[in-house]
């Protein structure tokens, strides 16, 4: 009978928590000697801790912290403090960015956006903190910083939405409000707004990248999972020998296709794939309403919208006829 | 026996996805192929029969004397046959006020009264309903509108809006005027107030409806935010959730503004548009004094009509029925007040077809 054994991780250790090397001088301590769980354990290490907040991490708690509680307070607050119809109507709830008439000005009333300026200036302060931590951190280990510039790639998206596209328009109201239905009506009426997004180049750049990403994923998931028998996991020790799992996921790529990466290369294509989906997408957003109006002419004048059979419906408001 | 559960759970897992809808649809191409322009219904409910009550009885003659002669303060209907005019007042009761019958709008003592409020909105509504049928043949065709096609048995009909109140100030209890699932904005978080911006009737705050711009780079001329067109957004969510239909009804979703990809369908929607608004200004927003306060909305403005008054959910009133036509009352000359026996100032598609139906 097959069995699948990867589900869970199957081996977990016990003994005393592994601390780590020594920090650098002038880091703080860390918190916490370590503990263990096994149902952490079952789906990755089971030991939890001890963990390094810096000052970074703390700010970038408590920035954090303020911006979910303006978020939440305010769309409490749009319920007449009901929690019930807050939990019922949370899809629906939002905090709004300013209105047009206030253009890009930081000097809202906070009824009327000042409090989304406040919730943003918040979220961006405690994500940019983050980052730093991020790349302090993985500087304090002596490895690369990849991890930092892949979020870096994200945050660009990210500013450019609530930001740097409402800097460039010259207006808050083109940015997206916080909630969860709300930000995805946004996003239809961006598109309607702009001639359809679709025909963003790079607006399909991105979806290229992000479809390409789960697909790099789910390969390579599965490759290491499939091998997984043959201690595939242990991935840089089996790397010259044959016969290992490492020799046989790259076997079955070649045949199956004819080239594979290889042990380092596909996390390199992974990486570029994940980061350029939030690169092309922000670029996308910033060239919208900036420098195109309308992408679907756009397009047409570049040569990829298809062009479909004249249904020979005509604008009725140029027929003048009655002006009804 | 692991067998069978696993089929079972598989087809649990498809049923799921499939949103577990099992009746059977309706699948009509209305569009290029390839163009995803296709209208999608339960037969069910695509071919489900609106009720359409059948004439009074028989209808008369159109000869004779006329209503104007024969009655007193006739003021609109005074250009039809003596007998048409009460076939029609039957009817009318019938639509309107099944009920209360005909001292929903008379007074019994005096039917030429016009004390009771109910008669004088009745009448505008029947110069509104000729102006419909005679005027606004690009959107309601050769099939017209009869009271009964929004009224269907209620004296209010069922689909109405009103001006909204102003903004709250502050945050408390203060949703912005949107955020809160209502079925004229197909339950989504976008404006409430849509039909407000853009179909009250009055040309001084009605926006312009187009958000997309005409040229290919940002100009002066169009300076819509991704917020203001969010109205937009919800006023075409009302007539999809009016109609029954998806965007594509209409639109290709290759582009929503250009017409020479658009179905026809959208230019009897633009037409349609402009009818509302013509309806809510020329009709109700007049009878504004006439309405006690228990028939306004929270500004003092009478209960106005949307897409959804008329449509009920479905593309065509009532699956298309041509119910008008046993009703050539209701295609004179709207703004007829004395008694004309063949109104000349109208197109004559409609009243034409309507007179010869009426003849058989």
């Amino acid at each position: 009978m097959a069995t699948y054994q990867n589900i869970f991780t199957q081996v977990q250790l016990r003994g005393e928590p592994e601390a780590g090397i020594a920090l650098p001088p002038g880091s703080e301590p860390r918190i916490g000697k370590g503990s263990f769980s096994y149902l952490i354990g079952l789906i990755g290490n089971a030991q939890l801790g001890p963990i390094y907040l810096g000052w970074t991490g703390v700010f970038a708690l408590i920035f954090g912290f303020f911006a979910i509680e303006i978020i939440g307070l305010n769309m409490l607050a749009s319920v007449n403090w009901d929690p019930i119809q807050f939990v019922r109507m949370l899809p629906w709830l939002s905090l709004e960015p300013p209105a047009p008439k206030y253009g890009f000005t930081p000097f809202v009333p906070l009824a009327e956006g000042g409090w989304w300026i406040m919730a943003g200036f918040c979220l961006t302060t405690s994500i940019l903190l983050w980052w730093v931590r991020t790349y302090t951190r993985a500087r304090a280990l002596g490895m690369g910083t990849h991890v930092a510039w892949a979020f870096a790639s994200a945050i660009w998206l990210y500013l450019t939405l609530g930001f740097i596209r409402p800097l460039f328009m010259g207006s808050w109201s083109e940015a997206v409000p916080f909630g969860i239905f709300p930000h995805l009506d946004w996003t239809a009426a961006f598109s309607i707004r702009y001639g359809n997004l679709f025909y963003n180049p790079f607006h399909a750049f991105s979806i290229a990248f992000l479809y390409g990403s789960t697909l790099l994923f789910a390969m390579h998931g599965a490759t290491i999972l499939a091998v997984g028998r043959y201690g595939g996991e242990r991935e840089i020790e089996q790397i010259t020998d044959r016969g290992t799992a490492s020799e046989r996921a790259a076997l079955f790529w070649r045949w199956t296709m004819g080239f594979n990466a290889t042990m380092e290369s596909i996390h390199r294509w992974a990486w570029w794939f994940a980061v350029l989906t939030t690169l092309t997408g922000g670029i996308g957003i910033l060239l919208t309403g900036t420098v195109v109006d309308n992408w679907y002419l756009w397009a047409q004048q570049h040569g990829y919208a298809a062009l479909y059979p004249d249904t020979g419906v005509i604008d009725p408001a140029t027929l003048g006829s009655s002006a009804q | 026996m692991k067998r069978t559960i696993a089929i079972a759970a598989l087809a649990t897992a498809a049923l799921t996805l499939t949103g577990c809808e099992l009746g059977p649809k309706q699948s009509v191409q209305n569009g290029h192929r390839g163009t995803g322009m296709d209208t999608v219904t339960l037969k069910k409910v695509a071919l489900a029969k609106d009720e359409v009550p059948a004439p009074p009885y028989d209808p008369p003659s159109t000869e004779g004397p006329r209503a104007g002669a024969a009655y007193q303060n006739v003021q609109v209907l005074g250009d039809v046959s003596e007998e048409q005019f009460t076939y029609t007042m039957a009817a009318i009761t019938a639509w309107v006020a099944p009920e209360q019958g005909c001292n929903y709008c008379h007074n019994p003592e005096n039917m030429a009264s016009d004390e009771v409020y109910t008669k004088v909105v009745a009448r505008k509504m029947l110069q509104m309903t000729r102006n419909i049928n005679t005027k606004w043949d690009k959107h309601v065709g050769t099939t017209g509108v009869t009271c009964w096609t929004c009224h269907r048995g209620n004296a209010i009909p069922a689909n109405y809006w009103a001006l909204p109140e102003p903004g709250k100030k502050g945050i408390i209890g203060n949703l912005h005027g949107q955020n809160a699932p209502i079925a004229a904005t197909a339950y989504s978080s976008l404006p409430n107030a849509s039909l407000a911006m853009y179909l009250s009737g009055d040309a001084k705050s009605d926006k312009s409806i187009r958000v997309v711009s005409d040229g290919m780079h940002p100009t002066a001329a169009n300076k819509l935010t991704t917020m203001e067109t969010e109205p937009q957004y919800a006023l075409m969510m009302h007539l999809s959730q009016s109609l029954g239909v998806n965007c594509t009804y209409c639109h290709n979703a290759q582009a929503f503004k250009p017409w020479n990809i658009s179905t026809p369908q959208r230019a009897t929607a633009w037409y349609g548009l402009r009818m509302v608004r013509d309806v809510n200004g020329q009709y109700i927003s007049p009878l504004k004094d006439a309405f006690p306060a228990h028939r306004k909305g929270p500004m003092g403005d009478p209960f106005k009509v949307s897409c959804a008054t008329c449509h009920q959910g479905k593309a065509k009133p009532m699956g298309g029925y041509k119910m008008a036509k046993d009703y050539p009352a209701l295609w004179g000359a709207p703004a007829s007040s004395t008694p004309v026996a063949v109104p000349a100032t109208e197109p004559a598609v409609p009243a034409a077809a309507a007179v010869s139906i009426a003849t058989h």
